[in-house]
């Protein structure tokens, strides 16, 4: 660690900086006390691996919401952001990695949306056509104001949200993953209107999983990693190695893959198949993919979002369609069975959103845990409530929710229980192979390690377990098997005794490029 | 909610609990209060308003509402909304008086008058089937259900017109010599001074309630209200869930245009006419959430008598009828201003 921001930034170098900035929602500790300095035109890099708070840290620098303890100074003084727009005003704009335009109106009305020029008889359409114009040949981009944004690619849309930016005239501009939907002649663009902005004053935090691509373009590189800040340096001293090293870390030990027994017989076995995108695009999201898993062994899926991850599990687990290819659990073709019957005959899904796809949320603990098992406890027309009780117990027990009972509300459960939940409610079907995505999205380190325990127990029982991470040093834990896939393809397989340089190379991440 | 100990696990040793919560405790019973005083205040603004007979009498009103109210419970407890039962409820009234004039087969030359259980059957099977179109244009045609149920309650409605050209059916007796006579049973007679049709209530909210928390269906409604993305991947059939609430609206719309042409002894193709709001907002006094996921058959009853109970009171006490449309309003947004606050304090931690 060199180069540690000083208390007292120097107001001349120093634009923006975050002294002791933490942000918890509820029991989860998003970011753990942050210092970080943004300098005046400058390039400010944030590295670390998904759910490290980057995006929480963005966040709060941008005003899109409060820190729980901590303070912001601006131009060396102290500030409190009591909205985006507040700290719009104030010079700081944020590029969200999720696009924030409205599809049906055109450039000009995006770039100008609620802060249309206004005249006494109504909006100057004339003049932010010009100003848009003017705008769109400084970024050297040939898009027509009057184009509505539902007609531009992902890269162009992209564009328009930069040059939302600009109009505002930011001093602080934050992109978050500015780059992932642009093709590379544009990523060249992007980064020639960077090198111009800053040469103007305008100070840049620039956000990628893109570890080389923002090499050549940073100033400083500051790493997070579990809400932490972890290291901080400018770009002369740094190399991807030691990115990659903080970003990772290498001290938490989250188990290693369960031994002394021998594998069954292939209880999933996928072959040649292929899913495509949900919008109809007409690509291939999971690509003529093969894959088998024992009884007793653990697969671990590396990959970056996107890589097709989650649609393969979605549609061995029955809620999407495949376009090709078989899925055959313990021999059988599970293809015509609907998901209720895939969970009857032992597969079943851990979903990534565990909010969204995983919890009832008007729904108490004890009935999230037995709702995927309703028909074991059914007596005749009516459920057992003793037999459903027992389950419940069982399940808190075997899961270790810590909980005040099954009548608790499942909001009142942290982050990691919650996920404990989804996973218990999943093991209370008693499955035969069980795929967990991200089964690690958004829960502290503790959390993760009884997770991974109690797969590596049921894999020890004969459970086949395949789960996906966005975190190599989860893929270096309990997985017998390392399946890195990028574009829907499986582009490389590892044991557990791979490197994290080779596992993210293989993804796509570029390190050793 | 919070109030539950984690040291027993049954649900009883809570209700001691939470009386130490006086606000809560108003909150949550706040359908039940209303009942009581409205009952209070009716009671002292009119010597006929508390007693045996009136409240058999408005009770028999509010089982019109009560069945469409349970129906709607369904629907709105699966996130869903039936604008349709109204006109169902007309329409079903309108075929069982059709089916009772006789049906002329002109093939066969002959003039069918089915008996009453049959009328009855094939009225209930006509609402399940409107139900059925609802819950087919949602589930698997991804009409958003206020559209759907919108377009069902003007076509239903327009069938009822045109079955009768506008005009109503009187002659429901039926004769003794066609053995189709005692479909009046249903809106007059009374086991033990209680009205056939308040029994009717009674019994469907008791089965309709025991579904709801006793069976692996309630279970489902309930998860795939909340959450149908999480109920199915959790191996919900949340379709087949869908189709079913609609159809059981349906019946229980079926019912209501039953007991109702009945009471009147008349069927008239323009009865129910905005009924579905009444339900709706019976639904909404319960404390059900219009997002799908919470409510309960207990509070729907409570919500269906206050509704009931005020309006008919401020008949009573001679208030005008314009009068009482802005008092079920303010009742309305009361209630559901009520709701806001009582789901948003749900989460807090315990």
């Amino acid at each position: 660690m060199n180069d540690i921001p000083q208390a007292n930034p120097d107001t001349q170098e120093v634009v923006l900086a975050a002294r002791n900035v933490a942000k918890s929602y509820g029991s989860v500790h998003a970011l753990k006390g942050v210092n970080f300095d943004i300098h005046r035109g400058q390039v400010t890099t944030l590295f670390g691996e998904n759910g490290a708070g980057k995006s929480t840290l963005m966040k709060v620098l941008s005003g899109v919401i409060q820190p729980t303890t901590g303070k912001i100074m601006l131009d060396g003084q102290p500030v409190s952001f009591t909205s985006s727009s507040h700290a719009q005003s104030l010079g700081i704009s944020i590029i969200h990695q999720e696009l924030s335009l409205a599809p049906n109106m055109t450039v000009r009305d995006n770039i100008f949306l609620g802060r249309e020029i206004r005249t006494p008889t109504g909006v100057d359409y004339a003049e932010e056509e010009r100003l848009t114009r003017l705008l769109m040949e400084e970024l050297e981009e040939d898009i027509d104001p009057l184009t509505p944004v539902e007609e531009l690619r992902l890269g162009q849309q992209q564009i328009v949200e930069i040059a939302r930016a600009l109009s505002v005239k930011s001093r602080i501009l934050i992109m978050d993953e500015p780059t992932s939907a642009l093709s590379a002649t544009e990523v060249e663009v992007l980064f020639k209107v960077i090198r111009d902005l800053t040469s103007r004053g305008v100070s840049i935090v620039y956000i990628s999983h893109h570890l080389e691509e923002a090499l050549t373009i940073t100033d400083h590189a500051v790493v997070l990693r579990d809400g932490n800040m972890t290291a901080y340096a400018p770009r002369a001293e740094i190399d991807l190695e030691w990115i990659v090293r903080n970003m990772v870390g290498e001290n938490f030990d989250l188990g290693s893959p369960p031994e002394g027994y021998d594998f069954g017989a292939p209880a999933l076995s996928i072959q040649n198949l292929t899913v495509m995108d949900e919008a109809g695009a007409g690509f291939a999201v999971v690509d003529n993919l093969s894959l088998d898993i024992k009884a007793g062994e653990i697969v671990c899926i590396y990959g970056l979002m996107g890589a097709g991850r989650t649609e393969l599990m979605e549609t061995v687990a029955g809620r999407l369609s495949k376009a090709g290819g078989e899925v055959r659990l313990h021999g059988h073709e599970v293809s015509h069975l609907t998901i209720a019957q895939r969970i009857e005959s032992g597969l079943c899904l851990v979903p990534e959103d565990r909010q969204r796809d995983g919890l009832v949320q008007t729904m108490s603990v004890g009935q999230n845990l037995s709702l995927a098992s309703i028909r074991k406890f059914t007596r005749g027309i009516f459920t057992s409530r003793k037999d459903e009780n027992q389950l419940i117990e069982d399940s808190i027990r075997d899961v270790t929710v810590k909980t005040d009972g099954g009548d608790a509300a499942i909001g009142s459960l942290s982050g990691g229980n919650q996920q404990k939940v989804v996973i218990g409610k999943m093991l209370a079907t008693h499955p035969t192979v069980i795929m967990l995505d991200e089964p690690s999205r958004g829960i502290d380190i503790g959390a993760k390690a009884e997770v991974f325990r109690l797969l590596a127990e049921r894999a020890r029982d004969g459970l086949a377990v395949l789960y996906s991470t966005s975190e190599v040093s989860e893929c270096l834990s309990i997985a017998h098997r390392i399946i890195v896939m990028h574009k829907g393809h499986i582009s490389a397989e590892f044991g557990p005794d791979a490197t994290k340089e080779q596992i993210m190379a293989a993804s796509g991440e570029s390190v050793a490029a | 909610m919070s109030a539950l100990s984690s040291s027993s696990k049954s649900s009883r040793s809570g209700l001691f609990c939470e009386g130490f919560d006086l606000g809560r405790l108003l909150l949550e019973g706040r359908a039940f209060f209303a009942l009581i005083a409205i009952i209070v205040i009716f009671s002292m603004l009119s010597p006929f308003y508390f007693s045996v007979s009136n409240f058999l009498t408005m009770s028999s009103h509010v089982a019109i509402f009560g069945f469409l109210a349970i129906g709607m419970l369904l629907v709105i407890l699966n996130g869903g909304i039936d604008l349709s039962v109204g006109s169902t409820l007309g329409l079903c009234g309108v075929v069982a008086g059709w089916l009772m004039q006789g049906v002329t087969v002109e093939a066969a030359g002959v003039i069918l008058y089915p008996p009453v259980w049959a009328v009855v059957l094939l009225t209930l099977v006509l609402g399940a089937f409107v139900g059925a179109i609802n819950g087919v244009l949602i589930a698997y045609f991804k009409v958003p259900a206020f559209v759907a149920t919108l377009g069902v309650m003007y076509v239903a409605r327009g069938v009822a017109l045109l079955m009768t050209n506008g005009l109503t059916f009187n002659n429901l007796a039926g004769k003794p010599e066609l053995g189709n006579t005692g479909f009046d049973w249903l809106g007059f007679n009374r086991i033990a001074n209680v009205p056939i049709g308040v029994i009717i209530l009674a019994v469907l909210a008791i089965s309709v309630g025991l579904m709801l928390s006793r069976s692996s269906f309630g279970r489902w409604l309930y998860a795939s209200g909340g959450n149908a993305r999480a109920a199915e991947l959790s191996g919900v059939p949340v379709k087949r869930v869908q189709i079913a609430v609609y159809m059981m609206s349906g019946v229980c719309a079926a019912i209501a245009g039953l007991v109702l042409s009945s009471q009147l002894t008349s069927a008239g193709p323009t009865a129910g006419t905005t009924y579905e709001l009444t339900a709706i907002a019976a639904v909404v006094i319960g404390g059900a959430a219009l997002t799908g996921g919470r409510g309960t058959i207990r509070g729907t009853m409570l919500g269906a008598f206050v509704i009931g109970f005020l309006s008919d009171g401020l008949v009573i006490i001679g208030v005008s009828a314009y009068w009482q449309t802005v008092f079920t309003g303010a009742v309305i947004v009361l209630a559901v201003l009520l709701n806001s606050i009582q789901y948003k304090a749900k989460p807090k931690k315990s």
